[in-house]
Parts: structure tokens; C-alpha cells; sequence
């Protein structure tokens, strides 16, 4: 093992020994001063993040080819951090309302951050599902924190589950790919299979890791959980999970298909395209006889699966692959920021045993509090992908890439699913500007800060979007 | 000497077996129990192909999966020793209180 070794995993070394740090150090912080060990759990984080952006632009592999650092993993990474920041920042508030203050809070998410950018990382496949599990563990732990309270109770079981199921295919799934070409490593599975070794049993070990995969991302067929675990978790823990878990896991699915992969793209490219447009169809509809918020945001987080799952149709594409992995990233980070707004709007009304989450509780939130309500058009509008937005721009380069790729069928499924989807996103706008009602909300400092940063980077972003659409141009994979 | 080909049928039935008990059974401690039958006829097919090709890759690869097994199980028996506290049952098809 040497210095370089290390230096490819600094940030995560420092993360998790933090984290190890804080669970001792918590110990001795009383119960009523808890906020001490969020303020210790951003500090981490910022520290990481600081690491993490030293290390854009560098390029190397550690530990025998096991992880690696590159342009792609650094701003994957530095997308993680800040959503982890986010998530922290909106959980300050609300599990001290909700009474489920507990140290472990934040420890369990660092634990979880850790395992998501070793996802980002990882280029063997051993490293994959190591990540996978350090990031999900701690997950099915959070989604049940609110015990005893029994939705978050069976919120955590299902989730589990499910979760637990899909890493059967996961580890059945790198076991046949390991049968076919002999290696875990994504460049020697990438050598052998160009050799042409038995393609079957590789394209049949790849369509398994893609069913484990397509559960942690919530694609449709394999979405059932996700209305359950989002509408029992307690709400800050989905904010954080419907944004973390799916940034982590479409970096790994992208990273493992575009390395290892592209000489079944034959085989696979139809499969994810039927994955895509069936996640976007079932998503969209499925949201639109929803009347509960987290419900609803719920399949509104599958339908953008669908979306970013778009990018990948075209991966086997040397020529079209730097636009797509671009729109991809771009697509990530304009869903995390409006994912995260969206969710802290709804954390800033919900009550205590989960009243204030209905659609209807939002009427007249516009006439009592306008800043609110405005900040929340906004996210919905970003979701729509309507002007002046993040979303839009994040749409126009994902459908443009789908296009180059020549997929224009898939193209107009998103685009019409878009148009459904307006309905149901304009009827949370509707509810707030043209029904009469009486909302109360909670106004604490870090909740009204993340929604205030969320809605300016939504809109300001939008207008230069070239800036960062170079930046996730500029993070290439590492291809052999 | 037995050909690999028949460990992988094998393993193959096991996983099966697995994924079919988790669709069918409705208590989540047996789903939990076919849930390891799947990772097991991972970590058989493992073996039988690391023995194949002579290399420690898939041995690896198998303590991996048992010490994540483990750890699975920790949280996974937790949870559901929480949920039975709670509701004193713990069938699957009653646990719907979240539905729309």
C-alpha cells in the first residue's frame, strides 16, 4: 500500500473516522443539547468537502485497481456532501419538533454518505456492493427512527426488505458476471468480455445487477416500496434518501455500465429503454390520483428516475456517451436541489403524528405566507421543467442527448409524461393560490435556509446553466 | 470430480428457491430466511467458479457477503422485534397502514 493509495480515499477515511468519533463523543453530549452533534456532523462534512474538491482534476486508482478517483467520482462526491449538508440543515429542526432528537441521527447519515460516495468510486465490483450495503443499512435504520411510531415502524421493514431482496440479485448477479469473464475488476471484466467470452451468462449476471440497482433507484417494475418508505419515513430522512440514495446509485449504474458493459449494449440498451419509459409513464400516473404531499412527491421521485434513467439508453454510444454522462449529472444535481426544497416546504407544514400532509392543507398559504408559497411554485415548476428553472435546462440537455442518441421515441414518452405531469405538480400551486384555508407553519432559522438557498439556486442557476453543464462536461469517466 | 456446471445448476434452483419464498411467504422472518437462500446460491456459484478458475477473487468475495450478512441481519431482526412491539403481529399483509 502506498501514499497514492491513501490519497484516493482520504476523504472517506476522514469521514468515517469522524463518524466513529462522534458516536463515542455523543455519549457525553446531553439530551437536550443534540444540536451539538448536528453542528459536529456538518463540520465533518464541510471538512470532506474540502478534501473531495482538492482532489478535482486529479486522476488516479488505489488499492489495486479496487477504487478510483476522477473527474466523474469528484463531482458525485462534492454533489453528496452538499446534499448531505442540506439534509442536516433540514433535520435540525424537525426531529427536535417531531421529539425523535437523538444523536444517532446524524451519525447514521455520515455512515450513509460514506457508503454513497464509495459508490461513486468504486471501479470493482466487490467495492460496489460493499458501498451498497454501507449506504443502505444505515438508511433502513433512519426510515424507522420515528419508533414507535408505526408507519415509520413499517416504513423501515419494508424498506428492508426489499432492500435485502435486491441484494440477493445484486450478489447473485456479480457472481454470474464473475463466472463468465473470471475478474470483479470493471477493466478486466471489460477486457475479457471484448474477447468475446460466453456473452450470455454476462448479459444475464449485468440484467440481475440491473434489478438490484433498479430497486435502489425506484425504477418501475421495481418501485413498490418507494410510495410506503417515502410516506412512513420520517420526513427530513426521505428528503435525505430520495435525493442521496439516487444520485449514489445511478453513479454506480452508469459507472459499471459504461466501463465493463459496452459490448452488451446490444442487449441491454432495450432493456433500459423499456425500463425508462415504464418508470416515466407509471410514475407520472400514478402521481396524479395521490392526495397525500409525500405520497405524491413519492412518485414524483420515480418518474424522475425514469428521466434520468433517459441518459443511460444510449451508453454502448462512444460518440453520444460524453453528452449523455453530462446531462445525466446535470439532471442529478438540478433534481437534488429542487428535490431537497421541495421536501423542506413540506417539512415546514407538517404537524406532529403526521397531520398537515395532505394537498389540501396547502390552500391559502399564498395570502398568509407569500414567500412560502412562492418558493414552492418554484420547486414544482422545476419538477414541470417550466421557465425560468433548473429543471427546464435540465431536461432540454437530457432530451437533446437522448436524441443524438436516436431515441427519439423515448424523447417524446418524456416529453408528454412532462405534460402530465404538470397537472398534478400545478394542483399543489393551485391549492395555495386559489383555495381559502388557515395553514400554520413552523418557521425555524436552517429550515427557512435551505428552502431560501434551494429556490435562489433553482432559479439563478437556470439562467447560467452553462457554467455548470462545463463543469459536469469536464467529469469524465474513467474508460479503458 | 464434479463438472461446475452442476454447482451452478444448483445454485441456480437455491436462488429460486429464494426469491420464490420471499414473493410467496407472508412472515418476515421466513421471507428474511429465503432472502439468505438467494445471498447462499451467490456465494455457492462464488466458489464453484473461483475453484474453476483457479483464482481467490470469488473466495473474497464470499467473506464479504457473509460478514454483510450479518450485518444485515442485526438491523433486519431489530426492526422486526421493533414493528412486533408495536403491533404484536408481524404478517406483512396487515402491516398496511400506509396505502393510497
Amino acid at each position: 500500500m502506498t501514499q497514492l493509495d491513501f490519497y484516493t480515499i482520504l476523504p472517506l477515511t476522514v469521514l468515517t473516522v469522524w463518524a466513529c468519533v462522534l458516536l463515542l463523543a455523543d455519549l457525553f453530549i446531553p439530551k437536550d443539547r443534540k444540536g451539538i452533534t448536528a453542528f459536529l456532523s456538518a463540520l465533518g462534512l464541510a471538512v470532506t468537502l474540502g478534501l473531495t474538491i482538492t482532489q478535482v482534476g486529479h486522476e488516479n486508482t488505489g488499492f489495486n485497481n479496487m477504487v478510483v478517483v476522477d473527474g466523474f467520482a469528484a463531482f458525485i462526491n462534492i454533489l453528496l456532501l452538499a446534499s448531505g449538508l442540506l439534509g442536516i440543515a433540514l433535520a435540525y429542526g424537525y426531529i427536535k419538533r417531531m421529539g425523535l432528537e437523538r444523536g444517532e441521527y446524524y451519525i447514521l447519515m455520515l455512515f450513509s454518505i460514506v457508503g454513497m460516495m464509495l459508490m461513486a468510486q468504486a471501479s470493482d465490483l466487490i467495492i460496489v456492493f460493499l458501498a451498497l450495503e454501507l449506504l443502505s443499512i444505515p438508511l433502513y435504520v433512519l426510515a424507522a427512527f420515528a419508533r414507535p411510531n408505526l408507519q415509520s415502524e413499517e416504513a423501515g421493514v419494508k424498506y428492508f426488505l426489499l432492500g435485502a431482496f435486491s441484494t440477493g440479485f445484486v450478489v447473485y448477479g456479480i457472481a454470474l458476471i464473475y463466472g463468465a469473464t473470471g475478474t470483479t475488476s470493471l477493466s478486466g471484466i471489460f477486457f475479457a468480455a471484448s474477447n468475446g467470452t460466453s456473452s450470455l451468462l454476462l448479459t444475464i449476471g449485468a440484467a440481475l445487477l440491473l434489478v438490484g440497482f433498479g430497486f435502489k433507484v425506484a425504477a418501475v417494475p421495481f418501485h413498490m416500496w418507494t410510495p410506503d418508505v417515502y410516506q412512513g419515513s420520517p420526513t427530513a430522512v426521505t428528503a435525505f434518501m430520495s435525493s442521496g440514495a439516487k444520485i449514489a446509485g445511478f453513479a454506480a449504474l452508469l459507472r459499471v455500465f459504461a466501463t465493463a458493459f459496452p459490448s452488451i449494449a446490444v442487449d441491454i440498451t432495450p432493456i433500459l429503454w423499456v425500463l425508462a419509459a415504464l418508470t416515466m409513464i407509471v410514475g407520472n400516473i400514478s402521481a396524479i390520483s395521490q392526495t397525500n404531499i409525500k405520497r405524491m412527491l413519492a412518485y414524483s421521485s420515480i418518474a424522475h428516475a425514469g428521466y434520468i434513467l433517459m441518459a443511460f439508453v444510449p451508453y454502448g454510444n462512444k460518440e453520444v456517451l460524453p453528452i449523455s454522462i453530462a446531462a445525466g449529472l446535470f439532471y442529478l444535481v438540478s433534481y437534488a436541489v429542487t428535490n431537497f426544497g421541495a421536501w423542506s416546504v413540506v417539512i415546514a407544514l407538517e404537524k406532529a403524528e403526521g397531520k398537515g400532509l395532505e394537498i389540501s392543507d396547502f390552500a391559502g398559504l399564498a395570502r398568509k405566507y407569500p414567500a412560502l408559497a412562492i418558493a414552492m411554485t418554484v420547486f414544482m415548476l422545476s419538477f414541470i421543467g417550466f421557465p425560468p428553472t433548473l429543471g427546464l435546462v435540465g431536461k432540454f440537455y437530457l432530451f437533446r442527448a437522448v436524441i443524438a442518441g436516436g431515441y427519439t421515441g423515448l424523447a417524446i414518452i418524456g416529453g408528454m409524461t412532462s405534460l402530465v405531469s404538470a397537472y398534478y405538480y400545478l394542483r399543489v400551486v393551485v391549492n395555495m393560490y386559489m383555495h381559502e384555508g388557515d395553514p400554520t407553519i413552523e418557521s425555524e432559522e436552517w429550515l427557512n435556509f435551505t428552502i431560501a438557498t434551494t429556490a435562489i439556486v433553482t432559479v439563478a442557476l437556470s439562467f447560467v446553466p452553462q457554467w455548470l453543464f462545463v463543469m459536469a462536461s469536464t467529469a469524465v469517466l474513467r474508460l479503458f | 470430480m464434479v463438472p461446475v456446471d452442476y454447482y451452478i445448476i444448483l445454485s441456480a434452483i437455491l436462488f429460486t428457491i429464494g426469491a420464490m419464498g420471499v414473493l410467496i411467504r407472508r412472515n418476515p422472518l421466513i421471507i428474511f430466511m429465503s432472502i439468505e437462500l438467494m445471498l447462499n446460491a451467490g456465494n455457492l456459484a462464488f466458489v464453484a467458479f473461483s475453484n474453476m478458475y483457479k483464482s481467490f477473487n470469488g473466495q473474497i468475495f464470499v467473506f464479504f457477503v457473509i460478514a454483510v450478512a450479518a450485518a444485515e441481519v442485526a438491523v433486519g431482526l431489530a426492526l422486526i422485534v421493533e414493528i412486533f412491539k408495536t403491533k404484536k403481529n408481524i404478517n406483512i399483509d396487515e402491516m398496511n397502514s400506509l396505502k393510497g
